[in-house]
């Protein structure tokens, strides 16, 4: 069998176990529509200004909320799996086998992708039907390109972090600690304007704010153009590169002792 | 392997180890805990690279041909470590898929007794099934050679009655079985060749039976000696004799001695209680060669207690000759 077919094959075999779990996946799911939730009760009426405009702060939330999903699914929710599956063995048990472990992780990286594009469809569509949330169509193109290039840095970085995670016990201490104070400097919840500008300096340091701006412009009712952001864009490739250098070098397949 | 070495810094774990596996046989790696057992194994599954040496496995070097190599061997680890949201026959499907020309799953859950769990998910089974589902995806594969490392620790008994049965089970298919394990009576009833290896050095190697010959080990025979008995047989060592009247004899001619002794027993109208033969256990080879080396080491807890057993084990034959 091709090493493209294993790690398809590998995917089918990773959502099934997703399944079988359901608290797990019920909460990973839940989890972002509550946000949006949360933030609409609080925030829902006000208007927001945004390039070209004002628009209700439901979209601005939509788009908040999907990078949210991706940093959430690719790059905690991964992050953490795989300090598990470290921990029990399961890494190193494949690792016995003639399976390529590219296909393996291409496998896993797979399939928290696709689960991040679910998620975040379920929450646009939520915004729409619930929310009047304006579904923008000419820049679509240019918000899954963002979504799917934030995916794979995330999922890269979350391989080089898992390598400093000493145990599945700590991780998630480790990868909330990294991710949270981010995502709260990042537009992601709420938007950074009165931030002192050397926070905003650090947070422009980091992919989050890359990624949830560029979100943000595919999202925006007003854009005019195709709605790419090359410098985002480029920055979390940058990212994901200097992800799979480190992971390169320090991710393991076996527990610590 | 031949002059194998790995070194962890300054610590060498495998000080040149020789050793050779012959195809079809069971084969067992003996030693206490950090006696460099698991980091041998490692280096021939290709997990781990030497520090020297030279290793061939199925005609593959295990560092450089890992991915030829693992098409044609299984790996039992000590953890389990499969999915545990997925049930036994999915298990073994998914890894099946890994190889080239695998087993029937079919096959498989009967040679590890599984077939009634094979819709249990691996996280419902008990510890000895989990156990067993790790030998079926060592299997799965169909590999000529299968490395089981440790795979009874923690074991209830039937559960390890069950494990060896189903390792006998895989030399009557014709596997090669590299075995290690710190139980000597596994390694007795299971293997046709056993090294002993201990900081890292074979110290013993040879069938089981062999072992236990070679030694200066021999047979005790006990008793208790009853009330009213009138004087010794001759030509029966005294032995040792311990307050609740049990006598120990150990001997290298058990025949003559039993013969004197009963004759002697039965002249007198006296019956022995409690008489027993027993031959040396290859423990007794075990702990004299591991237990008295790793005890000058200044070995853990463990290494310790089965140091002292052995030098108690001199002790009372130095009395009893």
């Amino acid at each position: 069998m091709s090493g493209v077919r294993l790690a398809v094959r590998q995917l089918r075999y990773e959502q099934l176990a997703f399944w079988r779990n359901p608290p797990a996946a019920f909460f990973t799911f839940a989890f972002p529509l509550i946000f949006l939730v949360i933030f609409n009760l609080v925030f829902g009426n006000e208007t927001i200004e945004v390039d070209g405009g004002s628009t209700k702060a439901s979209t601005f939330f939509v788009a908040g909320i999907a990078a949210l999903s991706v940093v959430n699914g690719c790059f905690t929710g991964l992050a953490m799996a795989l300090s598990i599956l470290r921990d029990e063995g399961v890494l190193k048990r494949v690792r016995g086998t003639p399976l390529p472990p590219w296909a393996y992780l291409a496998g896993r990286i797979g399939f928290n992708t696709l689960l991040t594009l679910l998620l975040i469809a379920i929450v646009v569509a939520v915004g729409a039907l619930f929310y009047d949330v304006d579904v923008p169509t000419s820049t679509m193109p240019a918000f899954l390109v963002t979504v799917v290039v934030g995916a794979a840095t995330f999922a890269a970085l979350a391989f080089a972090v898992s390598g400093f995670v000493p145990n599945a016990d700590a991780a998630p201490a480790v990868v909330n600690g990294v991710v949270l104070p981010l995502l709260f400097i990042s537009d992601v919840f709420i938007r950074a304007d009165s931030a002192p500008g050397w926070l905003n300096g650090v947070a422009a340091f980091f992919p989050v704010v890359h990624l949830s701006s560029a979100l943000q412009v595919a999202f925006n009712p007003f854009e005019t153009g195709s709605g790419f952001e090359p410098g985002a864009l480029l920055v979390m490739a940058v990212w994901g590169v200097f992800g799979v250098v480190v992971a390169l070098r320090f991710f393991s397949w076996e527990p610590r002792r | 392997m031949r002059g194998l070495r790995k070194a962890y810094g300054a610590f060498e774990a495998v000080r040149g180890i020789d050793l050779d596996v012959a195809r079809g046989e069971v084969f067992a790696l003996l030693g206490p805990n950090g006696a460099g057992k698991t980091t041998t194994v490692e280096i021939l599954e290709g997990y781990r690279e030497r520090s020297a040496g030279e290793v061939d496995v199925l005609g593959y070097d295990p560092a450089r041909q890992a991915r030829a190599l693992k098409q044609r061997i299984g790996i039992v680890l000590q953890s389990t470590g499969v999915e545990r949201y997925l049930t036994v026959e999915e298990t073994l499907d998914m890894y099946r898929g890994y190889f080239p020309d695998p087993l029937r799953t079919e096959d498989v859950l009967d040679v590890v007794g599984l077939r009634e769990q094979r819709a249990v998910r691996v996280k419902r089974l008990s510890g000895g099934q989990q156990r067993r589902l790790d030998v079926g995806v060592g299997l799965i594969g169909n590999p000529e050679l299968l490395f089981l490392d440790e795979p009874t620790t923690g074991f209830d008994p039937s559960a390890r009655r069950q494990a060896w049965e189903m390792v006998r089970s895989l030399r009557a298919l014709g596997k090669t079985v590299f075995l290690t394990t710190h139980y000597m009576d596994e390694a007795q009833y299971l293997a046709d060749r056993v090294a002993i290896i201990a900081r890292g050095q074979v110290v013993a190697e040879g069938p089981p039976a062999a072992l236990m010959a070679g030694g200066d080990e021999v047979t005790s025979v006990r008793f208790r000696l009853p009330e009213g008995a009138q004087g010794w047989p001759d030509r029966v060592p005294e032995g040792v004799r311990s307050e609740d009247g049990t006598v120990v004899i150990e001997t290298s001619t058990p025949t003559a001695v039993l013969f004197a002794l009963t004759r002697w027993a039965v002249g007198q109208s006296l019956e022995l209680g409690e008489l027993t033969v027993t031959r040396p256990s290859l423990e007794d080879v075990y702990l004299r060669l591991v237990g008295a080396d790793a005890s000058s080491d200044g070995a853990g807890a463990g290494v310790g207690a089965a140091s002292e057993a052995a030098s108690r084990g001199r002790r009372r034959r130095r009395g009893g000759s």
